[in-house]
Formats: structure tokens, C-alpha cells, sequence
């Protein structure tokens, strides 16, 4: 375990590493000197100079690469162009907001998904299950983006229950510290503010949880109807226990963990998904923020926050590849 | 085997009606200069945000109405075809011959080779694929061949991953050993024993890249990253729409419609072609 721990670790460094060499070469491809545009119009040739020493840009390419990423390690990313700030006070900005839609994302997506799975399996061969599956697949079918539109239309403009822009009312006066709002609000009892943000928050949410729950609806109903076949569960059924309390108590536990390893993959897509889903209702967090940056070529943001993200890839693969083998008692000594 | 009947009947209706949505939709792309009814990029401020000819207050001649230029929704619907298909075929080959490759020689070779391929993907994978493309896009300077390019440096992986499980499969059957005692070189063993064995899932995949190729496109065109203006896209219409919505809603529903029915049409093709091709691929 702690042998596969390792090399996993090791080989999560290899990939984090390949990322930052791929994003450094990436910028550096692009014509145009970083350090002028990274100065206000009209700075003196001693101002460029020092700026492209302290980056260490006067330096041979390989020397570059090794300061870069040691700036990069420290949270250096140099300064926004555009918004002239500091790069990485502007990501750790955003990502609250992102970080909240995603994690919220998912919470449906396993909510929804593991109730049309049990629900299936529960109602198995009848018309529930044709129903359930033709639902997901109806949800797999379109993507995010897709349903973000949709969702604008039908509960933004049809039945105008929802705001369709923002991540809260400019309005309302948010007395918190954090960029958490989501959490903040619960922890302070604002209900207020709360319903606020979900009104904003729920339709970008349940566009980005669709195509996973039918994913995880579809797997874990698999699973579960496999389960409900072995002999532990015709056991307990022998039991006398209902049909719904067997598939709950005992097909459920064994069930989850194929559906939890593929939930963690597709939560890295979801979190991809974010960039666009965030565009489409102008949510003010960091794939809002990394569209702008591209379209003001803003270099400095834009390594920033991809390699933001690919962290959080990695991380989440990782979590997902280790609670694997913690959950799966046969890997936990391979 | 009875099972296997009951596959069978529903892959059929399921290959045809997309089947049919997909000719539909390439042959308006192919003729979509002659069949358009007014000219796409055509602006007349007096016919502005005119509603589909079923709503009140429509002029006749416009079918699904204009957007806030006075441009005509259908005409620019139609035109959109054409970038999106160029895209579809251009992106969905690219990615599917790039990835096919690596995949075959990784899954074939196994060793260093796939050991070096595999890790390649696993970096790609780390990156979020739409800021990806977003990001290639921008600085390939905005088109439709930066836009095919991005998707096919993308979307490589899908093909790589599953082509190189494929192969390694294939690998170990006896048909690639009693090649190789004949005297056949690797690449031959590959290319003509191999490959025709891969191709089915392949064709799956190219089916499926293709939709996603289109949906990529549209992303792309929505934050105006895609071909320049005087070219009328699904995503720039979708676009337009999404800042009229509360005036008029079909600048913003008929592209939405279109690129729903194609994006449907590729993936249940494939869906349709894996049930057909099912027992070659187990």
C-alpha cells in the first residue's frame, strides 16, 4: 500500500511537471515580449531590464524554465497585463466561486444520480426503469452547455424564477470575509443571502450535474443490480427484510465503489465544464476570468490559472486513486 | 443469442433516424449557397428582430424571423451548417488519425514506447480540454483550421486510450503470432492483421468525435473564438441570442435546436454502429 502510494505520488509530480514544461513552452512560443506587456506603456528600458532580470528572463531557456517554475512553486506568477494586479491574489479571487459551483455540481449529480439508480434497481424490468434510462440517456446526450442554454430559457425567461447572470444580487451587502459565499452564508444563518446565490447558483449547478448523474445513475444501477444477486443479498432477503431496506443496507455498500472511482474522473470534466458553463451566466469565477484572459492575451494570468487547474485535476485523480484502494479491500495489498 | 436479436432490432431504427438527420444536415451544408433564402450576412435595420412566421407581427419570407441586424435566422441557420461539418470531419480525422496511430503503436509495441505514449496522455488529461482549446485557439490567431487544430491536439487522447486497450487485446491473439511466424514484419502484422481488427471501434469513436467536434466549435464561436463574423455559426447565433433572449427568444432556440439534433444524430450514429459491432469488438 504505502509502495503504491509512492509511486503514485511520484508518477502525480511527473505529470504536474509535464504540465508546467508544456504551459511554460506554450507562452513562450507566442511572439511578443512578456515583460514589456507586463509594464504600463511608456516604462523606461531600466525598468524593462530590471523586471526581465528579476524573472530571469536574460538567462539561456533551460535556466528560464527552472526559475519560472521555482517562482511558480512559491505562488510567483508575475502580474495580471490586463488587470494589473497580482496573478495569483486574482486566481485565489476566483476560485472560491468556481470551487463552490463544482463541489455543488457534484452534490446534485451524486443526489440525483443515486436516487434514479436505486430507483431503478428497486423497480427493475419494469416501466420506471425503460423511463429512468431513457432519461439519462436523453442527459448524457447533451452537454453542459447545452443545458445551461436551456435552463436559461425555460426558468430564466419562460418562467423567470431564476436570474440568469451573476453569482449574486450586486444589491445585496455581503458582510463576509472569505470568497466562500455559499458556505459563509450558512455558517452566518444569512438565508437571505443564501437563497440569493441560489437563485444564481442553481441553474449553472444542475447544467453541469445533468451528464454526470446520468452517468452515475447509469454505473451504479449496473452495480447495483449485479449485487442484488449475489449470495450475501439473498441472505438477508431469506432474512425477511424488504426488498428496499436489502438494496440499501446491502447491495448499496458493495455497489458504490466502481461508481466512485468513475464519479472522481468524470468530476475532472465536470470541473472543465465549468469554463463555459461559467461564460454562459456570466458567473464571476475563475473559467469566467480564464476566457477573458485569453481574449486580452493576457500571458501571465493565463499560465496562472491553467495551471490552477490542472492542479486541481491532479489532485482529484489522486484522491480518487487512493480512496480506491482504501474503499476496495482486495487492492489494499496488491 | 436472443439478447443479442433484441440489440439488434434497436440499433436500427436508432442508425437510420440519425443516419437521416445526418444527411439532412451535410447535404444543407454542401448546397447551403443555393438553398438559403435570403443572403445570410444580408442587414436591414427596418426588418430587425422580426418573429417566425407563426408568431403575430412576422413578414412573410421569413421562416424563423431575423435577429437584431434584420439578418434572416434560417438563411444564417443553413449557412452555419457548413463550418460546423467542415469542422466535424476536418477535427473528428485529425484527432482520429493522430490518436489511431499512437494508440496502435503504443498498444503494439507495449514497452518503452507505450510507456512513454501513455504518460503523454496522462499530462494531456490534466488539462481542462474546453481552456485548452480556448487557450490554442486564441494563439493560433481565431479560424476554423485553428479551431480543427486545437480539437485535434485535444481530443487525440479519446482515440489513443481506447485503440491502444484495443490493440493490446489483439496482441495476444493467435492470428498476430501465426502472422509474425510467417515473416511478417511488425508494421505489416499491425496494418494488415491488426488494424481491420481495431478499425470497428475506431469508426465508434470517429462518430462520437465528430459531435463532440461540433459542440467544441460552437463553445469556440460562442466567445467569438471561431471563424471571423462575415461567417454565420450555431455558436455566434447562439451568442446573439443569449443577449436578446427577453426580446426575441428564436435568434436564440433554432441554433440551439440544430446543434441539440446533430450533436445527437453523431453520438447515437455511434452508439448505433457499437450494438452493430458488437460481437466483432468482444
Amino acid at each position: 500500500m504505502s509502495r503504491n502510494l509512492l509511486i503514485r505520488l511520484g508518477s502525480t509530480m511527473v505529470t504536474l511537471f509535464g504540465v508546467a514544461l508544456i504551459v511554460f513552452i506554450l507562452v513562450r512560443v507566442v511572439p511578443g515580449n512578456p515583460i514589456a506587456m507586463m509594464l504600463p506603456p511608456g516604462a523606461s528600458d531600466a525598468d524593462i531590464a530590471l523586471l526581465t532580470a528579476h524573472y530571469g528572463l536574460d538567462k539561456p531557456i533551460m535556466t528560464q524554465f527552472w526559475i519560472w517554475l521555482g517562482r511558480a512553486l512559491q505562488g510567483d506568477f508575475g502580474t495580471s497585463i490586463s488587470l494589473r494586479q497580482d496573478v495569483m491574489s486574482l486566481i485565489f479571487g476566483r476560485l472560491p466561486a468556481t470551487l463552490e459551483l463544482a463541489t455543488l455540481a457534484l452534490l446534485i449529480a451524486m443526489a440525483l444520480g443515486g436516487a434514479l439508480a436505486i430507483t431503478a434497481a428497486r423497480f427493475r424490468g419494469t416501466a420506471v426503469e425503460t423511463g429512468i434510462d431513457l432519461a439519462n440517456g436523453a442527459s448524457l446526450a447533451m452537454p453542459d452547455f447545452l443545458w445551461g442554454l436551456t435552463f436559461i430559457l425555460l426558468f430564466g425567461v419562460l418562467i423567470p424564477v431564476f436570474a440568469i447572470s451573476g453569482r449574486v444580487s450586486p444589491t445585496l451587502d455581503l458582510p463576509f470575509v472569505t470568497g466562500f459565499y455559499l458556505i459563509e452564508s450558512i455558517l452566518r444563518l444569512r438565508v437571505d443571502i443564501f437563497l440569493d446565490l441560489m437563485r444564481h447558483m442553481l441553474m449553472p449547478a444542475l447544467a453541469l450535474a445533468l451528464p454526470l448523474a446520468a452517468v452515475i445513475a447509469q454505473l451504479l444501477k449496473t452495480s447495483l443490480k449485479e449485487a442484488m444477486q449475489q449470495d450475501y443479498v439473498m441472505l438477508a432477503r431469506t432474512k425477511g427484510f424488504s426488498e428496499t431496506r436489502v438494496l440499501i443496507s446491502e447491495a448499496l455498500r458493495n455497489a458504490v465503489i466502481p461508481t466512485l472511482t468513475l464519479a472522481g474522473v468524470q468530476f475532472t470534466f465536470l470541473i472543465g465544464g465549468t469554463v463555459i458553463v461559467e461564460r454562459l451566466f456570466s458567473y464571476e469565477g475563475l473559467g469566467n476570468m480564464a476566457i477573458d484572459a485569453v481574449i486580452n492575451r493576457d500571458l501571465p494570468l493565463i499560465q496562472g490559472i491553467v495551471l490552477v487547474f490542472a492542479l486541481i485535476f491532479v489532485i482529484i485523480n489522486l484522491i480518487v486513486d487512493l480512496s480506491y484502494a482504501l474503499l476496495n479491500p482486495r487492492l489494499r495489498h496488491g | 443469442m436472443a439478447e443479442a436479436r433484441v440489440i439488434r432490432v434497436k440499433a436500427g431504427p436508432r442508425l437510420w433516424l440519425s443516419g437521416l438527420w445526418l444527411t439532412f444536415f451535410a447535404l444543407a451544408a454542401i448546397f447551403a449557397p443555393l438553398i438559403v433564402p435570403h443572403d445570410p450576412l444580408a442587414q436591414d435595420l427596418m426588418l430587425g428582430k422580426l418573429p417566425p412566421a407563426w408568431v403575430t407581427g412576422h413578414e412573410p419570407g421569413y421562416l424563423l424571423g431575423t435577429d437584431s441586424l434584420g439578418r434572416d435566422v434560417l438563411s444564417r441557420l443553413i449557412s452555419a451548417a457548413r463550418p460546423a461539418l467542415f469542422v466535424a470531419i476536418g477535427a473528428g480525422l485529425a484527432a482520429c488519425l493522430l490518436g489511431s496511430v499512437l494508440g496502435l503503436l503504443a498498444g503494439f509495441f507495449g514497452g518503452w514506447t507505450d510507456r512513454i505514449i501513455s504518460r503523454i496522455v496522462d499530462i494531456w488529461m490534466a488539462f481542462p480540454p474546453v481552456l485548452l482549446s480556448i487557450l490554442l485557439v486564441a494563439f493560433l490567431n481565431p479560424s476554423l483550421q485553428s479551431v480543427i487544430i486545437a480539437i485535434a491536439i485535444i481530443d487525440w487522447t479519446r482515440f489513443c486510450r481506447v485503440v491502444r486497450a484495443e490493440t493490446m487485446q489483439q496482441r495476444r491473439m493467435d492470428y498476430v503470432e501465426s502472422a509474425r511466424a510467417m515473416g511478417l514484419t511488425s508494421i505489416a502484422t499491425l496494418a494488415r492483421e491488426v488494424l481491420p481488427n481495431v478499425l470497428p471501434a475506431i469508426i465508434v469513436l470517429l462518430s462520437l468525435e465528430m459531435g463532440i467536434a461540433v459542440i467544441v466549435e460552437a463553445i469556440l464561436s460562442y466567445v467569438n473564438l471561431s471563424v471571423s463574423t462575415d461567417q454565420a455559426t450555431w455558436g455566434s447565433m447562439i451568442a446573439e441570442g443569449r443577449g436578446i433572449i427577453y426580446q426575441a427568444w428564436w435568434v436564440l432556440v433554432f441554433p440551439m435546436i440544430a446543434l441539440f439534433l446533430t450533436v445527437l444524430a453523431f453520438s447515437q450514429f455511434g452508439e448505433g454502429l457499437k450494438e452493430r459491432f458488437d460481437p466483432v469488438l468482444r
